[in-house]
């Protein structure tokens, strides 16, 4: 089919130039756009009030179906947990009892680290959480990977804190409003964290890959330091997260570098906690000015 | 009697003819905020989709300027840096204006393929765009998302029309 010709001029006046107006205010937006699209570029936190509020109406939208969504969740686990119960089972009571050594193992080393850091006179001032509060939404549809955590400034969430489940680190504050915030998840492309790998005290840089997985790249080149299975836990450089902090698990090793997952599932953490900037860094005083 | 109603719906619109294509859209965006967490994009992008749907559907009733109120709420929902849909939708309705004019036949696969090719250009467009200096998102993690955007189309367009006709019923 033919379709109509709607946007014809003909020769009535008032239509040419509503038509022309009409480009003329969409060329003017564009050109807005393309200066507010720059400026977000060259500072990520411009018009924070705007986007703050915006983040508080999304969650009341958001907060109100998330206990549904969880229920659906735990009826899948339920379920789940029938099918080969009693493998399972013992399974669970092998793995229970080796466990156990482990656990009495570590308790031992726990005591013998303190009294070594007590000999040697090293302080750490390990931050104490702020507050935990429910991840309760994301961005499903953008190319950003966000959650939406139910606490705000007026809790004393500041953008750049660390968010933490008990399973492992989440990601970090980026944006704030009044009683919701905005949390960089692990892995979004900007996330950047500086890792050191259990088994061989590695340092690395984990880096979010946007697809549910993360990046890990040894800080000193060559050779294949990476292995299936190996845990990578925070390293405390640079000072935004706390060190030991468990991050991910590498899933698969590509020369030297290797895709890791994240050990925290916001998905399914019910309750992500917040701890302040571990170092803030050290603003260096201004030089004294040349005579 | 008839023309008397005839006469008042011309003197004014009822809201509805106003604000259900509106809402439709910023409805999609909204869809942004289920209450899922997802480590992927996976929900396809439904408020690009609706004004898409609606473009192609009632052609007359959109001006290109309109796509930037409606971006700049899509970007404040979706949490992209202002300004990406607001530039991609409007470039895109000024497309279709261009498209308008030089396609003279048009078909129902015709629309979908029209569809297509802009949600894949516009999310494309969005990742390029939303990409912070130093990241390292491959570009193939949008293939899902425009798989299922593309093959719900069909789906968004009949629920417009059928939108379109309760806005349009008297």
């Amino acid at each position: 089919m033919a379709a109509p010709r709607h946007r014809r001029r003909g020769f009535s006046r008032r239509v040419q130039f509503g038509l022309f107006a009409g480009y003329v205010i969409a060329t003017v937006g564009l050109i807005v756009a393309l200066a507010l699209l720059l400026v977000a570029r060259f500072d990520p936190r411009a018009f924070s009030t705007v986007r703050g509020i915006a983040i508080d109406g999304g969650s009341l939208f958001t907060g109100v179906g998330r206990t549904a969504i969880r229920s659906l969740h735990d009826a899948g686990d339920e379920i789940d947990a029938y099918v080969d119960a009693g493998g399972q089972n013992r399974a669970l009571k092998r793995e229970l009892a080796a466990e156990r050594r482990a656990v009495i193992a570590a308790k031992a080393i726990l005591l013998e680290n303190a009294r070594l850091k007590r000999l040697a006179l090293l302080t750490e001032h390990l931050p104490s959480p702020i507050l935990s509060a429910r991840l309760i939404g994301s961005t499903p549809s953008g190319q950003r990977r966000f959650a939406t955590l139910a606490a705000g400034r007026r809790e004393g969430v500041r953008p750049g804190m660390a968010v933490r489940a008990p399973e492992g680190l989440v990601g970090r504050i980026f944006e704030t409003g009044i009683f919701a915030s905005r949390v960089l998840l692990l892995t979004d492309g900007e996330t950047a964290v500086p890792v050191r790998m259990t088994r061989s005290n590695i340092a690395a840089l984990a880096t979010g890959q946007g697809d549910g997985t993360m990046e890990i790249r040894s800080l000193i080149a060559g050779g294949r330091p990476f292995r299936r299975g190996d845990l990578a836990v925070t390293s405390g450089t640079g000072g935004v997260y706390a060190p030991n902090v468990p991050v991910a698990v590498v899933v698969e090793v590509r020369s030297d570098r290797a895709i890791a997952r994240p050990l925290a599932d916001p998905a399914r953490a019910d309750f992500a906690v917040v701890y302040p900037i571990f170092q803030a860094p050290v603003v260096e005083p201004p030089a004294q000015p040349k005579p | 009697m008839m023309s008397a109603r005839e006469h008042d719906y011309v003197a004014k619109p009822p809201l509805r003819t106003i604000a259900v294509p509106i809402g439709s859209i910023l409805l999609g965006s909204a869809m942004g905020l289920l209450p899922v967490i997802a480590t992927e994009p996976i929900l396809p992008p439904l408020g690009l989709m609706m004004l898409l749907a609606w473009r192609l559907l009632r052609q007359e009733m959109w001006a290109a300027w309109a796509a930037l109120p409606l971006g700049l709420a899509d970007d404040l929902i979706s949490g992209h840096y202002l300004g990406t849909s607001m530039i991609l939708w409007t470039v895109a309705l000024l497309v279709l204006d261009w498209v308008d004019h030089h396609l003279v036949w048009r078909d129902w696969w015709m629309e979908w393929l029209i569809a297509a090719i802009g949600i894949v250009a516009i999310d494309i467009g969005a990742w390029a765009a939303s990409q912070p200096t130093d990241s390292s998102t491959p570009i193939k993690t949008l293939i899902p998302q425009l798989i299922g955007a593309i093959l719900l189309f069909p789906a968004i367009l009949r629920l417009t029309a059928t939108l379109d006709r309760w806005r349009l019923r008297r």
